[in-house]
């Protein structure tokens, strides 16, 4: 008796977490919010998808910790955390029948409470499917927790690609439009979510991939090794050719709609890279990276602009000057904090990065600077005639931009100046012991990034035509650190990734927007936990994280 | 001449006179030891001879050239490397890595290869370990690193500030014995220890440091005879 008190503990206490963190996820309005967006029409909305994904997961915590690990604790377990879930989300919905929560939580709707968590039966029959709902999902999850390992990782990646194409249909959608016959659309498609065969066709489609993947991948990945690397090489290059040709097609294939995601995620990667040099390579915490991006603006602005100088100058003009105001911020910046490090650095540059802010905001410097009003009618690089104008357009100019960057940051890495950083990064008293001028690297550092930073205020501003000292605050500094972080720490593939993930996903998904930063806090604490090094880490930093593992493994 | 001449140096950390008039040379391919109990003063005098330091005033002289007036990192490029205390490796570095830091002002290949040869000719441990990352390993082949690391640099002078800092008694043995192949491979070598005994035992020359100034300068052999010095540095009644 004592024992199975001690099983079920474990599973009680996953269900309160879980009970509590879905309480608060409801009372933020998210689960609302995103009940709008179907992912099967008429079946399962993205709220409801959040509710049992979080249900799931809780269950599976439960299921996985479960000692001793036998099929029956392991299923009662998790109908356990299930059932103290449901449990907790039950008390909201009663307490909210007898107190109005709407005076502290906005978002506590009627519709809420006793419509969307008890998917759509009222009253105490609504109470009573929570329950067993909560049940029910824990009994799946213990189930699934016991089905041998491949099978769990076939339904996994199905439900996982699934519950994707359907949160991602925007994305989707112009795709089959532009590129495959109406008939699949249709099939795939309604006008708001995926049709139920449609979501069943992919979830087949994905579990057919992963099954043939996991028979025949082995034999492909040796294959590969097995090629002679001549053969590889000419195998890498037609491979390069392809990408580069899907991504230049790309925004005419893709449409308007997504140009627009794209040169947004453009420009972040370009502004990632830059960071990417501070922060990555040389390891100096740069918080108030925003000011660069904000002169590379504003000197474009000022050059090509009839309002303020009324100098009219050509956007191609505006490139040098605003990369030479650009890096020599990033120098006169890096000389006042030389000798800071770690949290110092970043609280000082972030001062920096406000100065620039307030500086383009004040009215003092209104005639010269625009203050609140900004500066309009930046000029539009042109080409013989050629207008890049719209998104699509655009995107020409930043994934031209986005390879330059990529070229330089890729052959500074491995140059003796990557290696002066990378000592740095790691010590920098021992990096000056063994002969490393601190001085001149990270000066270098600090004005490469502001460099690549002021080339891409440079697009932005020109793209949108008009800029105002509010798109330069400091969260722009916090989106790319965060993105750094996610994508791995001084990889370059980590920042393209990273940007996509944390800038293009949101973009998707407008209903993420109001909950972008607590979205962004979450999976970064998730990326932490379970991938400390990020999705795509650079080497070394990867052999760093998981070297106990493999320790233990051989020692 | 002496290869590295240090005259009447003055050291302050604020208003503490850490280092007074300290004098001391050392002759191209001796070990010479700089004797001393906790805080007389050791590691003051390494930084400020790799500059890290600067003295208020005297001289620094390698082979003629004064070098209180270069940046530390370019006293590396002179042909001085530091070992600091408590070895300091590149903890998220491969061994191999650490040592290829450790040859950043040699741009010469060759010398390069043949140094790194040199190395793991001593310290076959390294060679072994080479993929490892530099803080997996253990105390003894960290401090191994550290020097090995230094060699890289192909220094005129190496200064090791107290290698046996932490490390088992057996360890101690083999780290000073590596001490003797390096200055057998050719390395002129100023060591810092606490450890009079065994820096005694591979030095030519020693000196005994106290709370900042040269209290002693002699001969390893006298200097283990001294009867202060046994009593105060080697713990004999
Ligand atoms: N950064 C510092 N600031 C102030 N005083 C210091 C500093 N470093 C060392 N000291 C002082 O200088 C003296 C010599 O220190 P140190 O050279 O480290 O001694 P040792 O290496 O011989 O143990 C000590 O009294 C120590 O407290
Ligand atoms: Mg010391």
């Amino acid at each position: 008796m004592e024992q199975i008190r001690a099983i079920w503990r474990y599973g009680i206490k996953v269900g309160i977490i879980g009970g509590i963190v879905l309480i608060l996820t409801a009372l933020i309005g998210m689960i609302e919010v995103f009940t709008q967006r179907q992912i099967i029409a008429d079946v399962v909305s993205m709220g409801h998808a959040l509710y049992l994904a979080a249900g799931l997961f809780i269950c599976y915590l439960a299921a996985e910790r479960t000692t001793p690990a036998k099929p029956l604790w392991i299923i009662s377990n998790s109908m356990f955390a299930g059932l103290t879930t449901a449990f907790f989300l039950v008390l909201l919905i009663i307490l909210g029948r007898h107190v109005n929560l709407r005076l502290m939580f906005i978002n506590a709707s009627d519709l809420l409470l006793n419509n969307l968590l008890t998917f759509g039966v009222q009253g105490n029959d609504g109470l009573r499917l929570l329950l067993i709902a909560g049940m029910g999902v824990g009994l799946f999850t213990g189930l699934f927790y016991l089905l041998p390992k491949f099978l769990r990782t076939v339904i996994l990646w199905s439900l996982a690609g699934s519950a994707f194409a359907g949160v991602l249909q925007e994305l989707i959608r112009p795709i089959l439009a532009n590129n495959f016959p109406d008939v699949i659309s249709e099939w795939l498609l309604t006008s708001d979510g995926l049709t139920l065969k449609g979501a069943l066709s992919i979830f087949i489609f994905i579990a057919l991939i992963v099954i043939s993947w996991s028979i025949k991948g082995g034999g492909i990945r040796q294959g590969w090794q097995g090629l002679p690397k001549k053969q590889q090489s000419t195998w890498r290059t037609i491979g390069t050719i392809i990408l580069l040709a899907v991504i230049l097609i790309a925004p005419w294939r893709l449409g308007l709609f997504m140009s627009e995601v794209m040169t947004i995620v453009g420009l972040y990667v370009l502004l990632g890279l830059g960071l990417n040099i501070v922060v990555g390579y040389a390891g100096l915490l740069d918080l108030g990276y925003v000011a660069f991006f904000a002169i590379g603006a504003y000197v474009t602005a000022l050059i090509t602009s009839p309002e303020i100088m009324n100098l009219n100058w050509s956007f191609w003009s505006a490139i040098p000057f605003a990369i030479f105001f650009g890096i020599l911020a990033g120098v006169l910046l890096g000389v006042p904090v030389l000798k800071m490090r770690g949290d110092y650095l970043a609280i000082a540059t972030m001062g920096f990065g406000e100065i620039i802010r307030l500086l383009v905001l004040s009215d003092a410097l209104r005639p010269f600077l625009g203050g609140s009003q900004g500066i309009g009618q930046i000029a539009k690089p042109q080409v013989l005639g050629f207008v890049f104008k719209g998104p699509q357009e655009i995107y020409y100019l930043i994934v031209a931009g986005c390879m330059l960057v990529i070229f330089v940051s890729w052959r500074l890495k491995d140059s003796r100046i990557g290696r002066a950083w990378k000592a740095m990064r790691e010590d920098e008293d021992v990096a000056q012991a063994m002969g490393i001028n601190l001085v001149s690297n990270k000066l270098l550092a600090f004005g490469t990034g502001a460099g690549f930073a002021a080339l891409s205020g440079v697009i932005f501003g020109s793209k949108i035509g008009s800029i105002y000292p509010h798109s330069f605050n400091i969260m722009v500094s916090i989106n790319i650190v965060c993105l750094i972080i996610f994508g791995g720490i001084g990889s370059i593939p980590g920042v393209i990734v990273g940007a996509a993930a944390l800038i293009g996903l949101p973009e998707l998904l407008r209903e993420f927007a109001e909950y972008r930063f607590l979205v962004y806090g979450i999976a970064l604490v998730v990326m932490m936990l379970i991938r400390p090094e990020g999705l795509w880490p650079e080497e070394a930093h990867k052999r760093e994280l998981h070297e106990d593992k493999t320790n233990e493994a051989t020692g | 001449m002496a290869l590295l001449e240090v005259k009447n140096i003055n050291v302050y950390y604020g208003k503490i006179h850490a280092l007074k008039d300290l004098s001391l040379n050392v002759d191209k391919g001796e070990i010479v030891t700089l004797i001393g109990a906790n805080g007389a003063g050791k590691s003051t005098t390494l930084k400020t001879l790799s500059g890290i330091l600067k003295p208020r005033s005297g001289s620094v002289q390698l082979e003629g050239d004064e070098l209180t007036r270069y940046p530390a990192h370019q006293i590396v490029t002179r042909g001085m490397i530091h070992v600091p205390e408590g070895r300091r490796i590149f903890g998220r570095l491969t061994v191999q890595e650490n040592l290829e830091m450790g040859a950043f002002t040699v741009k010469n290949e060759q010398l390069n290869r043949t140094n790194l040869t040199k190395v793991f000719d001593i310290f076959p441990r390294l060679k072994e370990r080479r993929k490892q990352l530099g803080g997996t390993l253990s105390g003894g082949e960290q401090q191994m690193l550290a020097m090995g690391r230094a060699m890289m640099s192909n220094p005129k002078v190496l200064f090791l500030d107290e290698p046996s800092m932490g490390l088992a008694p057996v360890l101690v043995d083999s780290i000073f014995e590596n001490v003797r192949q390096m200055h057998a491979s050719g390395m002129t070598i100023l060591l810092v220890e606490q450890n009079a005994r065994i820096a005694l035992q591979v030095a030519s020359r020693g000196y005994v440091l106290q709370t900042g100034s040269i209290a002693l300068a002699d001969t390893a052999a006298n200097l283990q005879t001294n009867e202060m010095v046994r009593k105060v540095y080697m713990g004999e009644a």
